[in-house]
């Protein structure tokens, strides 16, 4: 496919702010529809508070199930979002022009949404600020809600401070509304010294994140891998934790950019080179994921420790098999092939490698979640893959992803997914590439 | 404590006298089914060998108290600590109910409330004055009877003289008609429990884990709970 004819500087204008000028009917029916799943997750949640957590499917052992899946998942999302802009950003490398923004939008909603997931799954929610007042630092998930908060300020900031000259320009075309504009724009106008600041602000940013990002999900993982649970206790867990949040946050981007495209028609920005080179990193990616999948079972199995044989047995001859190899098929049979080739390493064939990813490493969390959570070490209290997620459990999952597309749905509307003074920049740069260092 | 498994003959009257005691609610058939019945005391089921010539092994399970809690240090909120006298304890009005300490429990000995507890009548006029009714949405676990013992150390102190050895009997213990567990003091050298813990019988459940449990078992030969089959 060939890219449409460049737009010259105006109509980039034009047209990345057409979705903040114009609303159609559509906009509305989506957005009434995801409010409606978003409100049934909320009334089944109610039920839950109001009845106790007796309404999901956990029981003992597994005692943690489809939430903490989606707090992993979410947060590992967001990942991606803000390491593929800020290493793309501190490598200059040209292409990630047109994608850093709506990387650094998945990367706060997903983690906003995933660390929501604590709150639904508390025995007491009326208590979340507990920890907040009586840490008790040898807790790892005292540890977690540090990383977390900081890294959801930090990534806040990463997406803010890249907006404000897209949102001094709104500011000066006089968008409704003014008030918000004029406030978030900071006063800023443009001057040399303005700009200066603020390159060397996101330069800062970029930089942080990303060991703020790494942190987090190491985290995440040694909130399971600190107890002795069997094939949660492993020094592994952690790095694979951030493997795997890069691999599936990057199939996320791929998937939204693609939405993005078609429903806002940004084809001229979002263009099938920038599918191929996100494609060639999955495609590492995946591959990084099996390696490290391969490696964690390999050393269990030789290993034969029975305790641990016992979660390893699961996965991958018994209760959780069918579950384990669709995961395998999803996270790398499937997509390798795909993103293997030229030929296949196209729009479309990126997308459905990267559903297959999505799907695929949902399904790793839940595995590692449950798998391990129904063998304890007394095989008295082992439970056979019993745990199934409950109507409130899926519904609330449902209102996640709702809330995900709504948070987009509002974030198009307010702000230019695609970032108008990075790509004029970066036009600029390539008309007169002696005018830039 | 000590448990004698070769005296154990897994009558669970201690899973019915700790129920009672602690006043654990009714779960019913359905909720028993999901494994959401509590009991702070259970009877571990382990058969051993191919039909006809099985063999069926009893271990009473609770929470071991252990000396290096695994469960202690996951908590976010210190709900569960150990006191000065080795008693692993969780303050129910403080736990938020994240359910870390039940995976990191490597015993499986930790409860969660997974309803408002309820009794049928008449069985409400059955709760025990002296511990509290739990709520929903909060863990709980073997306290090693902590009323009975503030109730002893009360009695004692009144008295003017130091406990006695076995005076201290939590329901589990009394309960025992094959008098396989033994409570006391495992510190003092007159101790049953001291004498029993020096016994070449004795091991500790899962101590390969570096938990140094308080509850020693004692059985001819090595037993290791995670082994053999479930039933």
């Amino acid at each position: 496919m060939e890219a449409p004819a460049r737009p010259t500087d105006p109509s980039v204008e034009d047209v990345l702010l057409r979705p903040l000028l114009h609303t159609g009917r559509a906009y509305y029916v989506a957005g009434g529809l995801l409010l409606s799943v978003i409100l049934f997750g909320a009334y089944q949640w109610g039920l839950q508070v109001y009845f106790g957590v007796g309404m999901t499917g956990k029981t003992r052992p597994v005692y943690w199930g489809l939430y903490l899946t989606n707090y992993v998942f979410f947060i590992g999302i967001s990942h991606a979002g803000n390491l593929i802009s800020s290493i793309l950003r501190l490598t200059h490398t040209e292409w990630r022009r047109p994608l850093t923004r709506a990387a650094e939008a998945i990367a706060v909603c997903g983690l906003a949404l995933g660390a929501s997931n604590v709150l639904w799954h508390l025995g007491r929610p009326e208590l979340a600020w507990m920890p907040l007042v009586h840490p008790q630092f040898l807790s790892p998930l005292v540890w977690d809600l540090i990383a977390i908060s900081t890294y959801l300020v930090a990534s806040s900031i990463y997406l803010y401070l890249p907006l404000i000259p897209d949102v001094a320009l709104l500011r000066e075309r006089a968008v409704k509304p003014r008030w918000l504009y004029r406030l978030l724009a900071l006063g800023f106008s443009g001057t040399p010294k303005q700009k200066a600041r603020l390159e060397k602000a996101i330069a800062v940013m970029a930089v942080a994140v990303i060991p703020i990002a790494v942190s987090v999900h190491s985290v995440l993982a040694w909130v399971f891998g600190m107890t002795l649970v069997p094939m949660w206790h492993s020094t592994i867990i952690g790095p694979y934790f951030v493997v795997g949040a890069i691999f599936s946050g990057m199939a996320a981007l791929i998937i939204v950019m693609a939405i993005l495209r078609k429903v806002l028609r940004l084809e001229a920005f979002m263009r099938p080179s920038h599918f191929n080179n996100l494609g060639l990193l999955l495609l590492v990616m995946s591959c990084v994921w099996a390696y490290f999948t391969f490696a964690e079972h390999l050393t269990t199995w030789y290993g034969n420790v029975p305790d641990e044989k016992a979660v390893f047995d699961a996965r991958l001859y018994g209760e959780f098999a069918p579950l384990f190899w669709t995961m395998v098929a999803g996270c790398f049979v499937l997509p390798f092939p795909i993103l293997a080739f030229k030929r296949t390493r196209t729009v479309s064939g990126t997308v459905l490698a990267s559903v297959f990813v999505l799907a695929g490493m949902w399904l790793e969390r839940f595995i590692i979640v449950v798998s391990s959570a129904s063998f304890p070490r007394l095989a008295f209290n082992w439970d056979h893959g019993n745990y199934h997620p409950s109507l409130v459990e899926i519904s609330m999952t449902a209102a996640e992803c709702a809330a995900f597309a709504l948070f987009f749905l509002v974030f198009v509307k307010l702000f230019p997914i695609v970032s108008i003074w990075e790509v004029k920049e970066g036009r600029e740069a390539e008309a007169h590439p002696a005018a830039v260092l | 404590m000590a448990i004698d498994l070769d005296r154990c003959t897994g009558c669970e009257a201690c899973v019915v006298a700790c129920r009672t005691e602690n006043n654990l609610p009714v779960a019913g058939a359905e909720q028993s089914a999901l494994g959401r019945a509590n009991e702070w005391i259970r009877v571990e089921r382990y058969v051993e060998g191919e039909f006809p010539n099985v063999k069926v092994r009893f271990m009473p399970v609770m929470c071991v108290h252990c000396d290096e809690a695994p469960c202690v240090k996951v908590c976010p909120v210190s709900a569960t600590y150990e006191n000065p006298e080795g008693l692993n304890a969780q303050i129910h009005p403080r736990c938020i109910g994240t359910r870390a300490c039940a995976h990191a429990c490597p015993y499986t000995a930790r409860y969660f409330n997974w309803w408002e507890p309820a009794w049928d009548s008449p069985l409400e006029q059955t709760v025990n004055p002296d511990v509290a009714v739990r709520w929903k949405g909060i863990m709980e676990k073997c306290t090693f009877c902590v009323q009975r013992i503030a109730r002893v150390k009360d009695t004692a102190k009144e008295e003017g003289r130091s406990i006695r050895d076995r005076e201290i009997q939590p329901a589990c213990a009394q309960a025992c008609p094959a008098d396989a567990m033994v409570f006391g003091d495992i510190e003092s050298q007159e101790s049953e429990v001291s004498k029993l813990a020096e016994s070449p019988r004795a091991f500790r459940l899962l101590e390969e884990l570096g938990t140094r449990p308080r509850v020693i078992y004692l059985k001819e030969g090595d037993w290791r709970g995670s082994s053999g089959t479930a039933d």
